[in-house]
């Protein structure tokens, strides 16, 4: 049995070379396959039980969690045990399936079976699974894979999903990685479950760049900040030596604009992640804030307060450039942020008396208020979907909502005190936010909830965290 | 032309705070029990000999001159009512006096807006005492501003007391 697998492990070596992003790569499965079993990575249901066609397995996105699917994900086998510059493959087996549970339930669309219950897979095992155990347990779905060192350094992570009822397999991909990247492999495999499943885009294999807090309310000290979607590999990026502020990837998530008070000149700069080195975006010019990419990375949206007048602007985000007013009332215009196609931009502004939501042309032209609720509306920020802006509502507490881009079906998602400055997951069904506590000890921390809004839950982050930007998918 | 368009301002500024008919609390001293002001930096190295001796024309002589480096402003308002008019106006006295003293003042907002949207009432109220001070012939030039919308309250609670002190402008003298 050993050597077969090991066999088997020999012949796999030859996947695709290690690049910087994590391909898919098609599986060779790690032991025989029944006879009749696909190759490929579509549903094989042939396998469904005598007499009838089981309804296909997928899980309800719109009625909330009520009922989330009960989901097995047993530690990952290893076909030989080897030491990696991130840790034994064992080890790391172990971990990718926590990794995967830990997504899918943050999700609150799956609950995952309790450790006691998972059993021992055995490499051979991942591609034939013990159906019979796994529905003794309540499991509707499974998740099996495998790591396995290859000899160029990289890790190949094999990702199988199976519908127990079924008996059939719904995913089976594969993904090289090197071993900095292990992390990313089971945030692809939780994607590919989590889309087959819910028929939604992915959002796991993700990054969020926000504002590390800590220090007494009157002197906080801010520190851009960044890490994956679950808080791992979490990062400063600047000392906290001057006050930072809305942090936002560009589309390529290379950099980050934003705005700092270093020098005491409250303005937007560019940060590139690569180099460490940051650039101001506009020169000679009063405050600059409220920074924000186009789409196509090649504008980005600020707003600029000169003599009491806030107006929202665009400039090249190639540097230099004048930068071009696309509004002119008298008030505060702020807030600006693209629709996925770039060609509108909803904003707020005060200019009717209090703050309410807008939309024009990405030109400035055709501005036309979408609010109307009781209360104000900032912060607005349009889905990655197309369909839906997320805003902050203030009417006494602050609380994260969402409307469609004509201002229909406002829906509020959250309850807290001070909830503000909602940020899209890649997949629009997700938001992330900060919440304020209240008084001299009221901290922030930062929070997602999804579009039912009842799984508010809190992403843990070393100090406390404001103002979350939630990255795109990573390539 | 510059001081028109200020007096201009100056003029809205005013009809803005005779429309609004919200009773603000009084110009308050910082409270007992908020943290203390920043120490002041004496420009001599302490050879003044301590907190008696106050060097004329510096920040110091500017707090102890002034009835407060203040002004305070209603919820989300940004005018200049009669109590911030009574302090810019000593503040007013003090710059006339030291004409060749800058001053930035800087605009702060409470913790009820949401953060851009303060960072741009915070440089309405930081021009809104600007532009007071301008009316009264102070030149521009020597005033700059800078809005922190809620990023630094003076008052930590979160109360309508700690509110109304740090709805604020703050003019700092640079050394």
């Amino acid at each position: 049995m050993k050597i077969s697998a090991l066999l088997i492990g020999v012949s796999m070596l030859a996947g695709p070379a290690l690049a910087q992003d994590v391909p898919a790569v098609t599986l060779t499965p790690p032991a025989q396959a029944p006879a009749g079993a696909q190759p490929a990575q579509a549903a094989a249901p042939a396998q469904a039980g005598p007499g009838q066609t089981p309804p296909p397995l997928e899980v309800d996105v719109t009625g909330g969690i009520s009922a989330p699917m009960p989901i097995a994900i047993p530690a990952m086998p290893t076909p030989a045990v080897t030491s990696t510059p991130a840790g034994s493959t064992d080890a790391l087996g172990r971990q990718l399936s926590d990794i995967i549970a830990n997504d899918l339930r943050g999700s609150g669309l799956f609950t995952p079976i309790p450790p006691a219950q998972l059993r021992t897979v055995m490499f051979p095992e991942v591609t034939a699974p013990a159906y019979d155990y796994w529905g003794g347990t309540g499991a509707q779905a499974l998740v099996q894979g495998y790591i396995r060192a290859n000899s160029d350094g990289s890790l190949t992570v094999g990702c199988y999903l199976y519908d127990v009822t079924a008996r059939a397999e719904l995913v089976r991909q594969g993904f090289v990685v090197p071993p900095s990247q292990w992390r990313r492999a089971a945030h692809k495999c939780a994607d590919a479950i989590y889309a087959r499943l819910t028929g939604e885009g992915p959002y796991f294999d993700s990054r969020v760049v926000y504002v590390s807090e800590t220090g007494p309310k009157g002197n906080r000290v801010k520190r851009l900040a960044i890490m994956d979607q679950d808080g791992a590999n979490h990062r400063f990026l600047t000392a906290g030596s001057s006050i930072v502020l809305t942090p936002r990837f560009a589309p390529n998530q290379q950099s980050i604009v934003y705005m700092s008070y270093v020098g005491k000149n409250p303005a937007i700069y560019v940060y590139d992640i690569g180099t460490g080195k940051q650039r101001l975006v506009v020169q000679n010019a009063a405050t600059t804030f409220a920074p924000r990419f186009s789409p196509d990375g090649r504008w980005i949206l600020f707003s600029r307060a000169e003599g009491g007048n806030t107006d929202i602007y665009r400039v090249s985000s190639a540097g230099g450039g004048t930068p071009q007013k696309l509004t002119n009332s008298p008030g505060i215009d702020t807030g600006g942020s693209y629709s996925p196609d770039g060609s509108r931009i909803v904003f707020e502004s005060d200019r009717s008396g209090g703050q309410q939501i807008y939309v024009m042309n990405a030109d400035g032209s055709n501005q036309q208020r979408i609010s109307f609720g009781g209360g104000r509306y900032a912060t607005p920020v349009w889905s990655p979907r197309g369909d839906l802006i997320a805003f902050t509502k203030l009417s006494g507490a602050f609380r994260i909502g969402v409307m469609g881009p004509n201002g229909s079906g406002e829906k509020l998602l959250t309850d807290g005190n001070q909830d503000e400055g909602p940020s899209w997951s890649p997949n629009g069904r997700v938001i992330t936010f900060f919440r304020t506590g209240r008084g001299s000890g009221g901290k922030a921390d930062l929070w997602s909830v999804d579009l039912t809004g009842v799984n508010a839950r809190r992403i843990p982050t070393p100090l406390d965290g404001s103002d979350p930007a939630w990255g795109p998918l990573q390539p | 032309m510059a001081r028109l368009t200020t007096t201009i301002l100056l003029v809205g500024a005013l009809a803005a705070s005779t429309a609004c008919s919200k009773k603000r609390p009084a110009v308050l001293p910082p409270a007992a029990g908020e943290a203390p002001p920043p120490a002041y930096q004496d420009p001599n190295g302490g050879l003044n000999g301590g907190a008696g001796a106050v060097t004329p024309g510096s920040s110091a002589d500017f707090k102890r001159s002034v009835t407060s480096d203040t002004v305070l402003f209603g919820l989300d308002q940004y005018d200049i009512d009669s109590e911030a008019r009574a302090v810019l106006d000593t503040q007013v006295q003090w710059l006339t006096r030291y004409p060749n003293v800058r001053v930035t003042i800087e605009g702060h907002a409470d913790e009820r807006g949401t953060r851009e949207y303060n960072l741009a009432l915070g440089d309405r109220r930081a021009n809104a005492a600007k532009n007071y001070l301008a009316a009264r012939g102070i030149s521009s030039a020597r005033i700059s501003v800078i809005s922190y919308g809620k990023e630094r309250p003076v008052a930590l609670g979160s109360d309508e007391a700690s509110y109304a002190q740090n709805r604020r402008a703050v003019t700092v003298v640079v050394n």
